[in-house]
């Protein structure tokens, strides 16, 4: 089938500006939009840049607005999208070129958030795992199949207006430890999160749990954070 | 141009390996890890099934028979010492994950939950046990994560979206590496006492593959164009389940939990090739049986491809007829809401990418090229070796898949890979942070970058006329069907022909994009050089070995040799052309005898 694919062009050596440029090539209904973009830059401009790597939305590395929503290129196939596409970079990070934006302010805002266990306590006394029951397991669990692809962060109007706002994937990285039992260090990240920057920015738009590929509820997860804010309790 | 870091220890690549061989080295050098995407988007996050050791959390278990396990699973090829050495240090290497917060899945008790997984069994009974740490169907991806979380919590020092691409050498010693800072095009020099590669595998030289595109093999291409070789590259795995045509694995724990491969006339077919272990033998044996019910007419509509299957109803009635059970004893019996809860991301893959629905539809599912058992040659503490001697090259270490130890010799089992990179990064950090506390700084030359330079130069700046997306699929085609599951003289000799063409070809080929910032276009190019300089190793290794072991099986040559073959093979460029030569395998506590499942 022909599709007709619009992408969002930027090349900061030369352009003031970004532009689209309309391409049109032969495709298949299963290809992912990622191949169709490895098309365009294989065998038509080969000056087309966008991050890529696992090609199976387990790395990460390619969301990007298709359609005007976030997605991950590899993740969405052209029978999701229709034979006309529009491919843009995320929202709320500097485009660095076409579809390439600085993920570092994303990322220094994950490290804000101390993401790592905290547990000054002796590890248990026959050498062996800490102990945990699949129940405090299994509370957790959601927040941590986050790939830190950034599709919620920059589908959010919040953070769209405010770029120091943590963001919805700083808080569930935040989630995953202050909800894992072995974690030590929950009153410390629920005093930052309590900043200005932090929690009291989400005001429940929704977008971020649309637009997670790997399907967490983020939404929940900041509201769950919110209540151990309020009630100083985590269950 | 004058872009010059001082450490005492660089780390190339930010995956497992290269995290843990950070970490360690941080805790007493100056270390550096430098990768050429933020860490966390590495391919160790693709690994879904567990990592093996013998904990025996869930029944008996020791890690003498996970080394034999391994050793057998190897085909005989992997040098025992080190095998001893990674399946002892394995139960301790798991335990301390999970005290850096690794949030592996539980057992009732509390403890951490393992799995059956392909080669891995009671050495008393030769029934599967129960080996393989888990954590969801994401166990690469939690620890990536966690080793990544680590890094941060002591502070090692990140070079993200830098990509290397030269190592220098002085005085045959290590001096640190040449990388070109992505966002910039500016190149930089990292000094340095000891340089560790922990850069990954190459199977992105395979049309099906399930490797990221981060694979085309960029540390075993720079260091064996400086003459340091590269071991056993004959032996590739092709992994069993792939999804139909995308490539795209399909763990081996769906065989773990139950999962059993049929064919196009609805039969199981594993117990015919492995007749005690079934569809949990090691995935050389698996792969091969696959190809064989397809090359026999048995595909699906004869097609190039068989089902794999998890649904409930078909795993209970050959659980019920393998006399499987619990490990309490009881009756063994898989419900929907279990797959679900066990292996959340397959069901994903295959709803997104094939609209099947894997509790009710069987999966379509193909050998896919997945691991490379061979590469840059190292000892059991991660220092390179340079000859079949074993001399070491001092400051160079190599670890995880890029490392040819040898720990997975001519095949790997399951879970022995997250294993891998664990135990050897941790020990190659430890030893390079050791050396660097008596060695001094190698003095840099003046052309330090001047060689990368110029073959980035040559790159950008050629007015050429090959396309590098179509030279790249003509090598991936040739190595796919041509040195794939099984091989021959006439068609190994084909594709070695063939990629000498590609890599004449490759002197003219353009890059359109003429600019320094984020030129991915120049990369796609570089890592396409890399690429067919792997692949020429590749089927030249294929072609010399005659003889079929583990992941390399020959039609012309289907039994195992080892009065004639039993040794590693090397292969290095000298002054242009290729080398071959061999060094002896460490056996020690098993004599290699027929390996049958």
């Amino acid at each position: 089938m022909e599709l007709t694919v619009k992408i969002f062009r930027y090349n900061p050596e030369k352009d003031t500006r970004g532009n689209y440029v309309t391409y049109k090539i032969e495709g298949d209904a299963n290809d992912r939009i990622l191949d169709v973009l490895e098309h365009i830059k294989g065998k038509i401009d080969g000056t087309l840049a966008f991050r890529r790597s696992c090609a199976h939305g387990v790395c990460g590395s390619d969301a990007m607005r298709i359609n005007g929503r976030n997605h991950l290129a590899c993740k969405t196939l052209v029978r999701d999208v229709g034979a006309n596409i529009t491919v843009e970079p995320v929202l709320g990070l500097k485009i660095q070129k076409d579809l390439i934006v600085d993920m570092d302010p994303f990322f220094d805002n994950y490290k804000k958030m101390l993401p790592y266990l905290i547990n000054g306590s002796p590890l248990p006394a026959d050498g062996r795992e800490r102990l945990q029951s699949p129940e405090d397991r299994a509370r957790f669990d959601e927040s941590t199949k986050c790939i830190l692809c950034a599709a919620c962060t920059t589908s959010c109007p919040s953070y769209w207006a405010n770029g120091e706002y943590y963001g919805p994937a700083a808080i569930v990285a935040a989630h995953r430890f202050i909800f894992d039992s072995r974690d030590e260090g929950a009153a410390e990240r629920l005093h930052i999160l309590s900043e200005t920057d932090g929690t009291v920015r989400c005001h429940t738009a929704y977008n971020c749990t649309e637009a997670c590929p790997r399907e967490i509820k983020i939404t929940k997860a900041i509201g769950e954070v919110k209540m151990a804010m309020v009630t100083g309790k985590l269950d | 141009m004058m872009n010059i870091h001082q450490f005492d220890v660089v780390v190339v690549g930010g995956g497992g390996a290269g995290l843990m061989a950070g970490l360690y080295a941080s805790k007493t050098a100056k270390t550096a890890v430098i990768s050429k995407m933020y860490p966390t988007r590495s391919h160790t996050g693709a690994a879904q099934g567990g990592i093996a050791a013998a904990l025996g959390n869930s029944e008996g278990d020791n890690p003498a028979w996970h080394m034999y396990d391994t050793v057998k699973g190897s085909d005989y090829l992997g040098d025992q010492d080190a095998i001893e050495f990674m399946t002892s240090e394995a139960p301790q290497a798991v335990i301390e994950l999970e005290n850096m917060g690794l949030p592996f899945d539980r057992t009732p008790e509390g403890r951490i939950s393992q799995r059956p997984f392909g080669g891995h069994t009671n050495n008393e009974t030769g029934k599967p046990v129960r080996r393989a740490a888990h954590a969801a169907d994401r166990t690469g991806h939690m620890i990536l994560q966690t080793l990544y979380q680590q890094c941060i919590k002591n502070k090692v020092n990140f070079f993200d979206e830098y990509q290397v691409l030269d190592f220098i050498m002085v005085n045959g010693k290590a001096a640190g590496v040449v990388a070109v800072e992505l966002s910039t095009g500016e190149l930089h020099t990292i000094h340095a006492k000891a340089v560790i590669f922990a850069t990954g595998g190459h199977g992105r030289i395979f049309e099906v593959t399930s490797n990221a595109y981060a694979y085309p093999g960029d540390g075993a291409a720079i260091l064996f164009r400086k003459g340091i070789p590269l071991e056993d590259m004959e032996f590739f795995q092709f992994h069993p389940t792939g999804i139909y045509k995308l490539g795209i694995l399909i763990t081996e724990g769906v065989r773990g939990e139950g999962g059993v491969l049929i064919n196009g006339k609805g039969e199981r077919f594993m117990p015919k090739y492995a007749p005690t272990i079934k569809d949990l033998a090691s995935r050389d044996v698996v792969s091969r049986a696959i190809y064989t019910e397809i090359k026999e007419g048995r595909g699906v509509d004869g097609k190039n491809y068989v089902y794999l299957d998890i649904r409930p109803e078909t795993v209970n009635k050959f659980a019920a007829e393998d006399g499987r059970t619990n490990p309490d004893g009881s009756k063994f019996n898989l419900t929907v809401e279990q797959v679900l809860k066990k292996l959340p991301d397959i069901i994903d893959f295959c709803r997104v990418y094939l609209g099947v629905d894997p509790v009710t539809q069987m999966m379509p599912i193909q050998p896919t090229a997945h691991y490379t058992m061979g590469g840059i040659p190292t000892n059991k503490f991660g220092e390179v070796v340079i000859d079949d001697k074993n001399t070491v090259m001092p400051g160079l270490y190599a670890a995880g898949e890029c490392a040819c130890v040898s720990v997975h010799g001519g095949n790997r089992l399951g879970c022995n890979s997250l294993l891998d990179i664990v135990v050897f990064g941790k020990h190659a950090g430890l030893k390079a942070a050791e050396y660097a506390k008596t060695a001094e700084f190698e003095k840099l030359p003046e052309n330090a970058e001047s060689a990368a330079l110029s073959g980035f130069e040559a790159l950008r700046i050629g007015s050429g006329k090959e396309n590098v997306f179509d030279l790249s699929n003509e090598m991936k085609n040739v190595m796919f069907s041509d040195v794939g599951i099984y091989r021959n003289e006439k068609d190994m000799q084909n594709a070695l022909e063939k990629v000498r063409e590609l890599k004449k070809r490759f002197k003219d080929i353009l890059v359109t994009d003429t600019g320094k910032i984020f030129n991915t276009e120049l990369l796609n190019a570089w890592e396409l050089g890399n690429m067919l300089d792997v692949a020429e190793v590749v089927a030249l290794s294929a072609l010399n070995r005659k003889e079929s072991r583990g992941g390399h099986s020959r039609e012309d040559y289907p039994e195992r040799d080892d009065k004639n073959w039993l040794k590693h093979s090397l292969v290095w460029s000298k002054n242009g052309k290729l080398e071959i030569g061999y060094k002896p395998v460490v056996i020690t506590k098993h004599q290699p005898k027929a390996r049958v499942y």
